[in-house]
């Protein structure tokens, strides 16, 4: 499998996109973790990775949930989700239409011999090194999904000892409200 | 005002007009039962927290108002999962309190304590673990807004027995604030515009009502609609009674056990109109070879059913009345236009009557099969002329629970329904043993009307113990067994589908003693045993009212349940009466 090909691009067998990233805004009621979740396994769905923390409004989470789209259809899930009572918006982010972002933490074998070229890589994709021990060192990666599936993907032959990803998570592009966009309208208010 | 939470819970109850609860207390919840002695809501004991659900469930069936139900902690709430599965399956709005050990204990495997709000996520529209007492008027006040409103469902309210004893300051909340629960109402003007022109262009067209149809109280606009346009109905298991039986346009239930022109109408069709039903395997038979020419105009009020099973061509997600009703506003004018006419339904209407003609529901009546092997003796009671004596014995509006098998599906084939809300049972979850405490709480809900519960052997030995509530209560509900002496729907598919080899499905005509045991819970207990009796035994029944009435019918043990679409075949292959089957004469030994 090619690193573009990994989960974080996400296209199934027919090319289409097997993945979606769904953004949810749920009540920050106790138990709303496990609704969520818990319609996902009563209903068969299935999900890809899941990341949920506080918005900037406390009464208000927001779960980021990549879902497995092969299990069923998209519409589907949104309908049964949206049920939730606790559910108060579900957006659904197309990867060209979203700036997505994801954090990795690795553990790579990085002995003497090998360690110049993994801090090279490192460098090359702005990571950094966050601890370093006798025979192996930790790196954090901030980016986009498919820059981490690469960046894991190059890792793999030094000998990766531990690797955890948070999932994605991703807000709406501004696209409209872009400083050119806005510049161009303003522009053309003016001359109307 | 200061209240304790249990006096706030019971007030709470009181703004909601709750006239019933069905309820069994405990440790948890014992708070609560002390303010129902002095609340004007009627309190009836149960003697098993499932027979609170189903009562409740019975409750809300016939008269459209939640069902209520408040048990203790741990296996008092989990007793009532069976009926929070039963209700979110088929839709019922019921609103079940539970007790739950104080807060502090919480997660310390106290006694009797159960993560309810845990175990119910799955089979509740939606539920509350209170922590407060102050919220308690607050989450009575949402969850029977959310029971009751957009696709109707069960919600549970668990409360720690601290929660219960707090104090607090008594409000009533005027509104509730869900910002994630927006019930669907009314119709999208293009989707009724859409259908309109598939109904008005359509040549086969059916009706496809289901339980929504009785939930939205849609039942006289249906009519309108169907009599408007000449479109025949079919009603679902969960529909019957929705559009009368006796209607010329009726052609009664589709499904597994549906009769031969319903099933086979749908599958003709180049249009289905369905109005609250939801495409339930039991209906569609082989999804991929359901309805396979038919066009769907799908109305819901849920939009997850819509394109659940089947992709309609116009979906409309709305209140199901208020979507019939646009519906008939947009199709007067068609029909002043001369769009509409009878006639161009015309061939459609001939077929149908033609299956009608040649594929009635029937039996063996009587003669040599019904009698062979009882040589001097009178015939083999049948379960069907049980049920159509019955039927013509009791009035038109009579209520009729049934429990789940082959008597049910024999009750919902033979009986005539005539009147919305009349029929009560459980038909997503097929849950046996809901029979005696629906009917139960159905009377409690209908006093006025006569209500029967048509039960089996098997289903009657899972909750016949209410019948000591009813006694108890003085609710003077009337049971049918008809006593096969097996799980006779289980004997018929080993019958049919494993040879014959019939593995732990015989019950015993006479063990139990059904009328010792009738007797025993203080109920008029009678037995018949041939057919000359059964008409003299249902009015001598119909006459008690002052206590509840149990009949034994020993029936045949053999009879099965036709026309029957084979699970997981294609409605195309629905087999019919033995006596229907080509070169069979009729009468013949199965
Ligand atoms: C609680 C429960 N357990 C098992 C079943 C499976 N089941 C469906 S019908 C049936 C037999 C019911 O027997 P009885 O009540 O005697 O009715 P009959 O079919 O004989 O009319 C069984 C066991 C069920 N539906 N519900
Ligand atoms: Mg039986």
């Amino acid at each position: 499998m090619s690193p573009s090909a990994g989960p974080g691009t996400g296209a199934g067998p027919s090319g289409r996109p097997r993945h979606h990233l769904l953004s949810v805004l749920v009540e920050n009621k106790s138990g709303v973790l496990s609704r969520v979740a818990g319609l996902f396994s009563r209903r068969g769905y299935n999900i890809f990775s899941l990341a949920v923390a506080p918005t900037d409004d406390e009464r208000f989470s927001r779960i980021s949930i990549v879902v497995d789209v092969d299990s069923a259809p998209l519409e589907q899930v949104v309908a049964q989700l949206d049920k939730l009572v606790n559910v108060v918006e579900i957006t659904e982010l197309h990867p060209d239409e979203a700036r997505e972002a994801e954090l990795l933490l690795v553990t790579v074998v990085a002995d003497a011999e090998r360690r110049a070229q993994v801090f090279q890589l490192v460098g090359v994709f702005g990571g950094q090194i966050v601890d370093v021990g006798l025979e192996e060192v930790t790196v954090m990666l901030a980016g986009s999904p498919s820059g981490l599936d690469d960046f894991e993907e190059l890792m793999r032959p030094y000998g990766i000892i531990e690797l955890q990803r948070t999932g994605r998570v991703a807000l709406p592009k501004l696209g409209g409200r872009s400083p050119s966009t806005a510049r161009r309208e303003q522009q053309a208010l003016e001359s109307a | 005002m200061q209240l304790t939470g249990a006096q706030a819970l019971v007030k709470s109850l009181e703004m909601q007009d709750v006239e019933v609860i069905f309820g069994l207390p405990g440790g948890a919840i014992l708070p609560v039962y002390d303010p129902i002695i002095d609340s004007s809501i009627r309190h009836i004991l149960v003697r098993h927290e499932q027979g609170a659900g189903h009562m409740a469930e019975g409750y809300a069936h016939v008269t459209g108002r939640p069902g209520v139900a408040m048990v203790t902690s741990g296996p008092g709430a989990t007793n009532i999962v069976t009926p929070l599965a039963d209700a979110y399956m088929d839709s019922i709005p019921l609103v079940v309190v539970t007790g739950q050990v104080p807060s502090s204990a919480i997660g310390t495997d106290a006694f009797q304590e159960a993560d309810i709000t845990g175990i119910t996520i799955g089979v509740t529209k939606h539920n509350w673990l209170v922590t407060d007492a102050a919220d308690i008027p607050r989450v009575v006040a949402e969850a029977f807004y959310v029971a009751t409103t957009g696709r109707p469902g069960p919600v549970l309210v668990d409360v720690p027995k601290d929660v219960s004893n707090a104090t607090m300051d008594w409000y009533w909340p005027e509104t509730v604030d869900l910002p994630g629960y927006r019930p669907a109402t009314t119709p999208e003007p293009a989707a009724i515009e859409a259908a309109t022109e598939l109904i008005v262009t359509a040549e086969r067209p059916v009706i496809y009502a289901g339980g929504g149809v009785l939930k939205a109280s849609a039942a006289a606009a249906l009519r309108e609609l169907a009599e408007l346009t000449g479109i025949p109905v079919v009603t679902t298991l969960m529909a019957r009674g929705a559009f009368p039986d006796s209607h010329p346009l009726c052609l009664g239930m589709p499904g597994m056990h549906g009769n031969y022109t319903a099933v086979t109408a749908m599958q003709q069709a180049d249009l289905l109109v369905a109005l609250g039903s939801r495409f339930d395997d039991r209906v569609t038979g082989k999804l991929s070879a359901f309805a396979p020419r038919a066009k769907v105009i799908h109305v819901d009020i849920d939009k997850a059913e819509i394109g659940k099973v089947r992709r309609p061509e116009v979906g409309i997600v709305a209140d199901c009345r208020l979507a019939v009703e646009a519906l008939v506003t947009a199709l007067r004018p068609q029909r002043a236009a001369g769009l509409l006419e009878a006639s161009r339904l015309g061939a459609w209407s001939r077929e149908l009557a033609s299956w009608k003609e040649r594929f009635p529901l029937t039996y063996d009546r009587s003669g040599p099969a019904a009698a062979a092997g009882r040589p001097g003796r009178s015939p083999r009671l049948k379960p069907q002329f049980v049920l159509e004596t019955l039927r013509d014995a009791t009035p038109d509006d009579t209520i009729l629970a049934a429990g789940v098998g082959q008597h049910q599906m024999w009750a919902s084939q033979f009986w005539r329904f005539e009147h919305p809300n009349t029929w009560v049972s459980s038909g997503g979850l097929g849950t046996m043993g809901f029979a005696v405490p629906a009917a139960i709480g159905a009377k409690v809900g209908r006093p006025d009307r006569m209500v029967w519960a048509v039960d089996g052997d098997g289903c009657f030995q899972m909750t016949a113990q209410e019948l000591v509530t009813a006694s108890a209560e003085r609710i003077p509900v009337k049971i049918a067994i008809l006593n096969n002496a097996y799980l006779g729907m289980v004997r018929q598919w080993q019958h049919m589908f494993y040879e014959e080899r019939y593995s732990e499905v015989y019950l015993s005509p006479d063990l139990p003693d059904y009328v010792g045991w009738a007797e025993a819970m203080g109920c008029v207990g009678l037995r018949v045993e041939h057919p000359e009796e059964v008409l003299a035994a249902i009015e001598k029944a119909n006459q008690v009212d002052d206590r509840p009435v149990v009949v034994d019918f020993r029936t045949d043990s053999m009879e099965q349940v036709f026309p029957m679409v084979p699970a997981g075949a294609s409605n195309d292959d629905i087999v019919v009466h033995p006596s229907q089957r080509p070169g069979t004469a009729a009468g013949a030994e199965l």
